[in-house]
């Protein structure tokens, strides 16, 4: 058995209507892109507010955030999917469960899991990222804010996240990768992002290396362009007069 | 609403304790693989050869890059003909060990980062007094500059250890057995998949969080 080598091979038809492999790339592309999006908002957000939480003055509430991002971290990420996917949707009310489990087609509901999935697993790291950020800042900043009468959540809203935010962005865009790399376990769940892409293509036109190469030359180009773009963002917003800090 | 019902677990324990015997494995060997193999790549990276040191940054660079379960998958689907074209015959091999040279391979990239920030911690002024006892580049390596480096990466170490003892699920991406899996095929037989799911989640959380309580105080007293 000898192995052809044909770099063509994503102009040729699939077999599958009048489709050409590079269309199932770019439809696996485009999965990738939106999971990582909306995962990245969910992050983001709850992230900030965990983040915070987790630096208020309070036992109770930074105890809350501690407990999460400690359960989100250590439990795999494909475990996570799993119950996301297969045992959360049992544990919804039967009018949810027929609507998740009948009603939405399998893409959909798939893509809902993982992006819930990714988004809560994401913001445990997101979390932890706003926290160091914050704790990196001057104490005097937050004493200042408080002899001019700010109350606590003007401190935060005013002085101390516009700053923080400004300081993390190294940590907050090597999690903003790994966001993308992590849509990847989607293909367990048979949503057909990049990766299961690539793993079809693989199959049908028995090009394996070809398909692996330029499914690799993708998620690398999509890093290093988001990289670029995010170092771009830092120095325009970087902090004056401090050196760099909370990098990774 | 659904009721949960964990009896059916006691006595698929020992497929379960097998299961986590294959975690246990695929985490150990690429974790020594993997260090050794970083620990290559690091001193490729810090030498004053720029060809060997690019090579080095490249590979990093492209492991880092591109998800894991992508290098799984396509190891598990090249590597056979990779060894034909080496070997000229058929030479079957396992998902296991395909799985390993994967991991191997990927966590390398990642050591390598841990261990030149090791290296480059140590003052360099102990480079210069070995170089001044007439010691060559090998000999400073190992019996000085090495040494101290790993005693101050330990803790970054077994953190990126821990990181892939939780990787290691990913496996069921080419149906190994391992802890994960263990748990799935367990559940699905007694159809009892919840109750599985959810006990194999608390087993990694319990290991996975001891681990790194036990991680951070090691950090305190190796902290100089």
């Amino acid at each position: 058995m000898n192995y052809n080598w044909d770099w063509g091979v994503f102009f040729k038809s699939t077999g599958v209507g009048s489709e050409i492999y590079l269309d199932w790339y770019l439809t696996g592309l485009g999965w990738t892109i939106a999971i990582a999006i909306v995962a990245w908002i969910i992050a983001l957000t709850l992230g900030s507010i965990l983040g915070v939480m987790r630096t208020v003055p309070n036992r109770i509430v930074s105890g809350i955030a501690t407990c999460y991002v400690e359960l989100f971290r250590n439990v795999p990420l494909l475990v996570q999917l799993f119950i996301w996917y297969f045992l959360v949707p049992d544990l919804l009310p039967q009018n949810l469960q027929d609507w998740y489990k009948q009603d939405l087609n399998p893409t959909t509901s798939a893509f809902l899991s993982v992006v819930v999935c990714l988004g809560l697993f994401t913001t445990a790291r997101v979390c932890e990222q706003v926290r160091t950020g914050i704790q990196a800042l001057p104490k005097g900043q937050e004493a200042a804010a408080r002899a001019m009468g700010f109350k606590l959540p003007q401190i935060y809203w005013n002085v101390l996240l516009p700053q923080a935010y400004r300081i993390i962005i190294p940590p907050l865009t090597s999690e903003f990768l790994n966001v993308f790399k992590n849509t990847s376990v989607a293909s367990l769940i048979g949503l057909m992002e990049l990766l299961a892409q690539t793993k079809q293509t693989a199959e049908f036109s028995a090009n394996l290396f070809e398909a692996f190469t330029l499914a690799t030359l993708i998620y690398f180009t999509l890093n290093m362009s988001l990289m670029l773009l995010m170092r771009l963002v830092e120095k325009k917003v970087a902090v004056p007069g401090l050196i760099s800090v909370g990098g990774k | 609403m659904m009721e949960f019902d964990f009896s059916g677990i006691i006595p698929s324990l020992p497929g379960l304790w097998n299961g986590m015997v294959m975690t246990l494995q695929l985490m150990a060997l690429g974790v020594v693989g993997g260090i050794i193999l970083g620990t290559i790549l690091a001193l490729m990276r810090l030498s004053h050869s720029k060809l060997l040191s690019n090579i080095a940054g490249a590979y990093v660079n492209y492991f880092r890059s591109i998800p894991l379960l992508l290098v799984i998958t396509w190891f598990y689907l090249a590597v056979p003909f990779v060894l034909r074209w080496i070997t000229g015959e058929d030479t079957p091999i396992g998902a296991f060990a395909s799985c390993i040279v994967a991991f191997m391979m990927f966590e390398a990239a990642y050591f390598c980062e841990i261990v030149r920030a090791g290296v480059q911690s140590i003052p360099k002024g102990q480079m210069g007094a070995a170089q001044a006892l007439g010691m060559t580049y090998g000999q400073m390596m190992r019996l000085i500059i090495l040494p101290q480096a790993f005693r101050k990466m330990t803790p970054l170490l077994l953190q990126q250890s821990i990181i892939l003892f939780q990787d290691t699920s990913l496996v069921y991406a080419v149906g190994l057995v391992d802890f994960l899996n263990a748990s799935r095929a367990s559940g699905d037989i007694i159809g009892r998949s919840n109750e599985f799911l959810i006990f194999a989640g608390l087993v990694y959380f319990t290991i996975s969080f001891a681990a790194s309580l036990l991680v951070k105080r090691l950090q305190k007293r190796f902290a100089v």
